[in-house]
């Protein structure tokens, strides 16, 4: 399409987020919520719907839910209700989920993203908790082709579920949003939103209209979104192919859509599965819930420093720039890692850059997590003070650093094993300068003619004499001392 | 004529005496408790959830003081300090008309086994319950199991506990564990639950013998017991009337001998009802006062468990065991058990009874002319007796089936043929065949036409117009009580405005039915206690027995039983 045709449409998407909490047990029973157990192991009569069962609310799972709502700057209602939402499903055990429909938990809120450069705030319309369903196991059996499978270990799981408003305006808004709220339910540590496990599901409905209007076009709710790119690629589709349909006359039809990644399409299911009426009632099963505000304070307290505020911090107290501090603040666990290495000593600065780069290079090319670093901030701290007392070069540390990454050993004594230290006598150097300068008079005649950039080979030919152990500042300024010194 | 009498000599006469013993020693039984009786559980009987109460940390004790006339326990001769071997038995004991504490003392004083009585109890079903057909199913084992534990702690010499060796018939709407739980539907017609209901825990626990579970109507949803998927229960009365419903197989089994107490669940009237037709005592706590954790949900926000018995102190008796907090349940309350059984003291001078005039209009004569009598028993005994209006009672109907529907569409929706209970085969093409081919044979009639109607009322676009409002009018309804109760202590209607009416009199119309169930399912709406106790009998033949229903402020069961237990002295379950 066009970009001229479809800059004239706003694209305007809100998300539906659910989050699985990382409570122990099970959100009205007392089950284990562990991932990946046989199926049908981690039940009780509550989690199986069994006749007589009565559901108890999990009181972890509704501070958790405060703490994200606090996050996302939300209201929490000092009462809220559970409620039914009906149907029928092989893997909904009771016939309907435990939810929140009209009284939920917390509203109105917002979180802030980065949109084209400036700072916008997506309103957060409501949170609230309710239950998972099991799971459905239609592949991998014999008989496969005519029935199905149910686990219900999943059944009875913590969900939070976060709607937003119709605040975002690309599929590029869409990501950057859930990338936040991810980063803030991780750093809160009331999820792990692992998407492959289904700890992290969204749904979006998207909608376009003519640029400039006022009025929302008729949208679609786009499912099966379990990665963050096919958020991204899925908005991007259906975004298209709605102006697609306006353009050619025709009406985007509300529907459930869902994304197939491998056709890298939308389509639209019968919309029969999904005419439902839930039937949604107070759930006489539970009390409303109430929530004092000590419960609140407590959910409050709980609550570590957000990544928002770290980033300021580290801006503001590190002087570091905007950008490293967003880096160094978009996982917890990192920027704990560096405040840890700047506790120990190190320059805020040089520890950002070191950090960030060789560090992240290391974890990201043995695919490892920030938290599962070989090299611990003290010794990575340890490293950054030898290179800053010209111990060893910068680019020695960078080997150092490499072969105490691989095999946990601290920097002094990765240094001694390779007998690795900065060589700073100028004796030494000014000896090495002078044979380099001898041995390459075609060089020495260019540097002569005025071409100073031959000043950087010289420089690269001394550091490979010495293998590295120079101190290439001190390199620089003898050679520049003798090669004018051959001039005249 | 019984045919459970062991045979002895006659005359032998009875003696206060040993009772007095017994009460010397009560302060040992008060140790009973769980602990004796707890047995294992497959899973932990806690959640991690918001209650964090031990279920352990509860004894139930029975207090028997002033409360026992024992006008019929001859066998209580001797006092226990004479007791150096079992006492011979030589006189008549009929082991089916004992009450609790009947049962008790003959267990203390080692004049029987409880072992003996189950068997009794086991003997008599075996050759009543052919034509009452109180029962669905019998658990003799289990039963005996539990009777034999009991006789060793007698042999033991160890503290007795509430319900020690007394025979329970547990509706069958109510969760037993290893013992088939059908709520008289085909749906769960094979359906076995792997854990017990808190009540009949409890009662277990108190040395109860649960003899097996009782026919009702499926579901709970009826008014006398011919929605039973299997058969009815004829009301040991008279063989022609209904004992009831939906209960009626628990009022029926305590009624005609096949168990001394009984456990059945009511929610618009489902005990009282019964046991009026079948002239027993039954009550209803107030709502959250016994764990609903094992009952078969009908509709969650009216159901209840309670007991069924013979006399009021039995009834008392049996609340104190099953009542309190379960931290299972979150609607159960946390409002300490009062000791019902010191509350029956017969001392009702002062007391306020309301009767309210909206409850005697359509009230048929004979059971007007019962009630009266009651009344005018009541003033005798020193009640003030003062006409009192409950507005909004003409609502009651309407709006109960309302809720009661409604809840009872969604806690329906879990028997889909997937996980348990009855699938219909015949699903060739799939999940939603089968879906609709296993619920349209595994329920029956009235419950499908509850589930419509539920499902109805929710449906969107008619929730304001119908469940919503009728929230509103049970709101109304339990202010009428609140503001009824500023001026009297309880209120006193006919539990039923006819008695036990014939059976297939009403099963084709349905309005007819719920019509039995005017009286009751206020206090249902409004959460309060109620409780029924017979008044007499009809005056023309077959002379059938009229129910008298005491209502009470929220978890005021004390003062209900104090009425009750008062008027039963003063000889009104006789009343003529």
């Amino acid at each position: 399409m066009a970009a001229g045709i479809r800059n004239q449409y706003e694209v305007v998407i809100g998300l539906e987020v659910h989050v699985q909490l990382l409570t122990r047990s099970k959100l009205f029973c007392g089950c284990s919520t562990r991932f990946g157990d046989p199926p049908n192991t981690n039940t009780c009569p509550v989690c199986l719907g069994l006749p007589g069962a009565l559901p108890v609310l999990n009181r972890d799972a509704v501070t958790m839910v405060m703490k994200a709502a606090l996050a996302l700057n939300c209201v929490i209602n000092p009462q809220s209700r559970f409620a039914r939402k009906n149907y029928f499903y092989p893997d909904l055990p009771k016939g309907y989920q435990i939810s929140q429909y009209d009284e939920p938990l917390a509203e109105d809120g917002w979180l802030e993203i980065e949109a084209g450069g400036s700072r916008k705030r997506i309103g957060i319309t409501r949170v609230h908790l309710e239950e998972d369903a099991g799971k459905s196991l239609h592949e991998g059996f014999p008989d496969s082709d005519r029935a199905s499978y149910i686990d219900l270990n999943r059944s009875g799981t913590p969900l939070m579920e976060i709607v937003t408003e119709p605040d975002l305006r690309s599929p590029e808004d869409a990501h950057e949003f859930l990338t936040r709220l991810k980063t803030i339910m991780l750093y809160l540590e009331v999820s792990d939103c692992n998407m492959e496990e289904g700890s992290l599901r969204c749904d979006a409905n998207a909608s376009v209209r003519r640029a400039g209007s006022a009025v929302l076009g008729t949208k679609t709710e786009v499912k099966n979104l379990n990665s963050f790119r096919f958020l991204q690629r899925a908005l991007a589709y259906e975004s298209e192919r709605q102006i697609e349909l306006l353009e050619n006359g025709q009406e985007v039809v509300q529907e459930t859509r869902l994304w197939d990644s491998r056709e890298q399409k939308t389509y639209g299911m019968r919309s029969k599965e999904f005419a439902h009426d839930y039937r949604y009632f107070p759930e006489p099963d539970l009390l409303p819930l109430v929530i004092t505000a000590d419960w609140k304070e407590e959910a409050r307290s709980q609550m570590p420093e957000l990544p928002d505020a770290r980033k300021q911090r580290f801006t503001r107290d590190y002087a570091l720039a905007d950008y490293d501090a967003a880096q160094l603040t978009s996982s917890k666990a990192l920027a704990g890692y560096y405040e840890e290495v700047v506790k120990a000593g190190a320059e805020p600065k040089q520890a950002a850059n070191w950090t960030l780069t060789e560090l992240l290079h290391l974890l990201k090319e043995s695919k490892r997590e920030i938290a599962a670093s070989p090299v611990p901030a003290a010794s990575l701290a340890e490293l950054l003070r030898l290179i800053a007392e010209d111990a060893i070069s910068g680019k020695m540390g960078k080997e150092v650093l490499a072969e105490m990454f691989n095999s946990g050993k601290s920097a002094p004594n990765v240094m001694a094993e390779k007998g690795l230290k900065q060589m700073s006598d100028p004796e030494e150097i000014t000896a090495a300068a002078r044979e380099i300068i001898a041995a390459n008079p075609k060089q020495t005649g260019q540097y002569r003619s005025g071409k100073a950039a031959t000043l950087g080979w010289f420089v690269g030919q001394v550091m490979k004499t010495t293998r590295g152990q120079a101190n290439p500042q001190v390199v620089q300024e003898i050679l520049k001392k003798e090669l004018s010194a051959v001039k005249e | 004529m019984r045919p459970t009498q062991v045979q002895g000599c006659s005359g032998c006469p009875a003696s206060s005496n040993g009772n007095n013993i017994l009460k010397e020693s009560s302060a040992d039984r008060r140790i009973c408790g769980l602990r004796l009786f707890a047995h294992p559980t497959d899973k932990p009987r806690s959640h991690k959830g918001l209650g964090g109460a031990d279920m352990a940390s509860f004894g139930h004790v029975c207090d028997f003081r002033g409360s026992q006339t024992l006008q019929s326990a001859r066998f209580l001769r001797h006092p226990l300090t004479r007791i150096v071997r079992p006492i011979p038995r030589h006189y008549t004991m009929d082991l089916t008309e004992l009450n609790i504490s009947q049962i008790r003392n003959a267990l203390a004083a080692k004049q029987v086994s409880a072992e003996e009585i189950c068997q009794e109890h086991l003997k008599r079903i075996g050759e009543r319950d052919s034509e009452v057909r109180a029962y669905l199913t019998v658990t003799a084992e289990r039963a005996l199991a539990q009777a034999r534990k009991v006789d060793r702690l007698v042999t033991e010499g160890r503290p007795l506990p509430a319900l020690a060796g007394v025979p329970v018939a547990i509706k069958d709407a109510i969760v037993t564990r290893g013992v088939r739980t059908t709520c008289a539907s085909k749906i769960l017609e094979n359906y076995v639950s792997p854990y017990d209901a808190t009540a009949v825990e409890r009662l277990e626990s108190a040395g109860g013998v649960i003899l097996g579970k009782t026919n009702c109507d499926e579901f709970a949803m009826g008014s006398s017991t011919e929605n039973s998927a299997f058969f009815p229960t004829r009301n040991p009365v008279e063989p022609s009337r209904v004992p009831g419903g939906s209960s009626g197989g628990s009022a029926a089994a305590v009624a005609a001998h096949l168990a001394t107490i009984a456990l059945g669940s009511d929610t618009g009237g489902s005990i009282r009802q019964p046991a009026a037709y079948c002239g027993v005592a039954g009550m209803m706590g107030s709502y959250g006062r016994v764990s609903r954790y094992g009952l078969v949900a009908f509709a969650s926000s009216l159901d209840h468990i309670g007991p069924f018995a013979r006399s009021v102190a039995d009834l008392a008796c049996v609340l104190g065991v099953i009542a309190g907090r379960d931290p299972l349940d979150s609607t159960s309350v946390d409002v300490p058990v009062r000791d019902y059984g010191a509350a029956l003291d017969g001392d009702v001078r002062g007391l306020k009874v309301g009767i309210p005039r909206e409850y005697f209009e359509g009230l048929s004569s004979e059971t007007g002319a019962n009630i009266q009598k009651a009344v005018d028993l009541l003033a005798r005994l020193g009640c003030e007796v003062h006409s009192i209006s409950l507005p909004h009672t003409a609502f009651a109907i309407g709006c109960y089936y309302i809720i009661a529907t409604a809840e009872a569409s969604s806690n329906l929706a879990r028997y889909d043929g997937v996980r348990y209970g009855f699938r219909s085969e015949d699903h060739k093409n799939g999940l939603r065949e089968m879906y609709k081919k296993t619920r349209d044979a595994g329920f029956g009639a009235e419950v499908k036409r509850r589930i419509m109607l539920g499902t109805y009322v929710l449906s969107s676009g008619y929730y304001d117009a119908y469940y919503r409002k009728a929230q509103q009018v049970r709101s109304l309804i339990a202010r009428d009580f609140l503001e009824a109760f500023d001026e009297v202590d309880v209120i006193v209607t006919p539990t039923s405005p006819f008695p036990a009416f014939k059976l297939g009199e009403r099963v084709d119309d349905p309005l007819q039915m719920y019509l039995a169930d005017i009286y009751t399912v206020n206090a249902s709406l409004a959460g309060i206690p109620g409780i029924s106790v017979p008044c007499g009998r009809t005056a023309t033949k077959p002379c059938l027995p009229v129910g008298m229903q005491i209502l009470a402020r929220h978890f005021d069961e004390a003062r209900l039983l104090q009425v009750a237990h008062a008027f039963e002295k003063a000889g009104g379950f006789a009343i003529a």
